[in-house]
Order: C-alpha cells, then structure tokens, then sequence
C-alpha cells in the first residue's frame, strides 16, 4: 500500500482514539467519568513508568542496576529538591555515564 | 501575548525537549535508512504525532501492509491515547478555541507535564497548555526532521539519552506521591501495570493492564469518593 496512505490512516486512527472520548461525553460528562478523570492521572503515571521499565533485563547482565541507580536519582532529588527539571536532567546523566562508563 | 505565560510553558516543556530531540532523531535516521526522506519524516511527526506509533509505522510503510492492517496496528498501539483524554475531559472542557489542538496534541509526555492540573496563576491557563503542547510538538518535529537530515553523523555518543523519558514520568510520579496524602490510586496504577507485564509479557501487557486499573479504581469508587 501507498506510504501516503498509510501515514494518512496512522494520522486519523490516532486523532479518532485522542477525540473519542471527549465526542462521546460531548454534552454533559457523567459523575462516573469525572471520577476517573480525578483518580486516572496518578495511575497512568503510575502504569507508564512501567511501561518504559518494561524491557529492563533483571536476570542477567546488568541485572537493571543502571536503572535502577538512575531511577533513585531522580526520586530522591526529587523528594529534597522538588525540581523535576533538575531531578531528570541529572537522572539522565548518571543514567548515561553509568551505561557508556561502567556497565 | 502575555510574555510571563511563554515562559512558564517554555520551562515547564523543557524536560521533554531533550528526550523528543534525541528520539525524534533516531526515528529520522531509521525512516531515512528505510528509504523515505526528510519530507516523509516531517509529515510523519507533524501528523500522526506519536512516538512509539511512528516507530512502528516505519516497519509497516517498509512492510507494504493493508489499511485494515494498519487501522488495527495503530488501535493496539495508541488505545492509551483513550485513557489520557478520559482523564482530561473536564480540565480541556472550556479551553474554546486550543481545545481541537490540545487533544490533538495528547502525547504522554505532554500528558504527564499537564495532567495535574497545575497552570501558573497569572495569565490565561489555556494558552498555557496549549504553548506546552505546541513546544512539545516542535521538539518531536525537529528531532525527526534533524536525524532525516544528518543521519548518523552526531559527533559523540547520545547512548543512554532515551533514560530522560523514563525519568520525566519518574519524577511526576515522586511528585504527585509528595502532594497527596491517597496513594491507592497511584499505587493501583503501578502494581496492576507491574502485575499485567508479569502475566502478558512485555508485548501485550498494556491493555490489560489499562482494563484492570479501571476495574480496580472503579470497585475503590465509593471509598475513594470520600477521600478526594
């Protein structure tokens, strides 16, 4: 199939899933979602750190200790510092000088 | 336009600039490398705006798949993007003329730099998230369009960058831990999705995972709604 095609399919089976919900409660939102949009977002935080730990490799070398040490960078600077710009920037460089140097 | 509003979006996009730069990039060097140019990759990251969706676009473009192929591909892999404007129905509810852009613009990063609500208190707080969504969208651009263009020509080794995108969702997850007292929904959001990826496997976990953390937060409703 056409590249174009494919890109234009991609395109608007994305907008589709991003609009859907807010076309569906379009007029007033029920009680039930207005919940979920309070209690979600924590949650799906919750489920994407997950999701980018996902391919971590616990079993073998190097047993996710990158990981692992970067990860505790960045929440304890985060809990002292309270500065998330500063908590993933430094996160992200121990994360790389760990990898390239070390493991 | 207020000045001060520029700014604080500009800082508050900041973390995700680095991480979409250097992943727009990689996705630029592999559409190139599977022979399709700067201009596919431009239209790729301005369109469909999606990173994971993007990169395995690239195999189905390559792959010379159907449309139905591709319309089911991109359910499995973007179903999240439901979840994200659930959870953003009543905060895009009176942003009149940035609402289409903003839900256009729901990436997840831009999600978790704007799903707690926050806004600086001067200046119009729907400008704001729309200029975060639009800066987030500028990196992914030029990341993409970057990589198309030097290929594989970067002077040092950016091996290990992709850790910034890990580490944004890290430190909004310490965050919004630090400002509540009621952790059972983020707890139930990492331990059913930790929970799904043991039993699925790290190629089909997430849709399980996104049914299960409903079901779990809906059967909490009635204790949550006293706590909230």
């Amino acid at each position: 199939m056409n590249a174009a095609v494919l890109i234009a399919v991609m395109s608007l089976t994305t907008i589709l899933l991003r609009f859907l919900p807010f076309l569906i409660f379009r007029k007033q939102t029920p009680p039930y979602i207005t919940y979920l949009g309070k209690v979600l977002p924590p949650a799906i935080i919750g489920m994407l750190v997950v999701y980018c730990l996902k391919d971590v490799t616990i079993m073998s070398h190097p047993h996710g200790l990158p990981e692992l040490i970067a990860s505790l960078t960045v929440i304890v600077l985060q809990v002292v510092k309270r500065n998330s710009l500063l908590s993933i920037l430094s996160g992200t460089a121990v994360y790389m000088l760990l990898i390239q140097l070390i493991f | 336009m207020n000045s001060s509003v520029v700014r604080s979006a500009f800082f508050k996009s900041l973390p995700v600039m680095a991480g979409y730069v250097v992943l727009g990039i990689g996705f630029g060097i592999l559409l190139q490398k599977a022979g399709y140019g700067v201009l596919w990759a431009f239209a790729m990251s301005l369109l469909i705006y999606a990173g994971s969706m993007q990169y395995v676009g690239i195999g189905l473009i390559t792959g010379g798949a159907s449309v139905l192929t591709t319309f089911i591909t991109t359910i499995m892999v973007n179903a999240r993007h439901l979840f994200y404007s659930i959870s953003m129905i009543d905060r895009y509810k009176d942003s009149g003329k940035y609402k289409p852009y903003l839900i256009f613009a729901l990436t997840d990063e831009t999600y978790s730099l704007l799903c707690d609500g926050h806004a600086p208190t001067e200046g119009d707080p729907n400008l704001y998230r729309f200029l975060v969504s639009l800066f987030d969208h500028c990196y992914w651009v030029t990341g993409s369009v970057l990589g198309s263009l030097l290929g594989a020509v970067i002077p040092f080794s950016t091996a290990g960058i992709e850790f910034s995108m890990t580490a944004l969702f890290i430190a909004s997850f310490t965050e919004q831990w630090l400002s509540t007292h009621d952790h059972i929904p983020a707890l139930t959001g990492l331990l059913s999705t930790l929970l799904c990826l043991l039993i699925f496997g790290a190629e089909r976990f997430l849709i399980p995972a996104m049914l299960l953390i409903t079901l779990l937060l809906t059967i909490l409703r009635r204790r949550e709604e006293k706590v909230l």
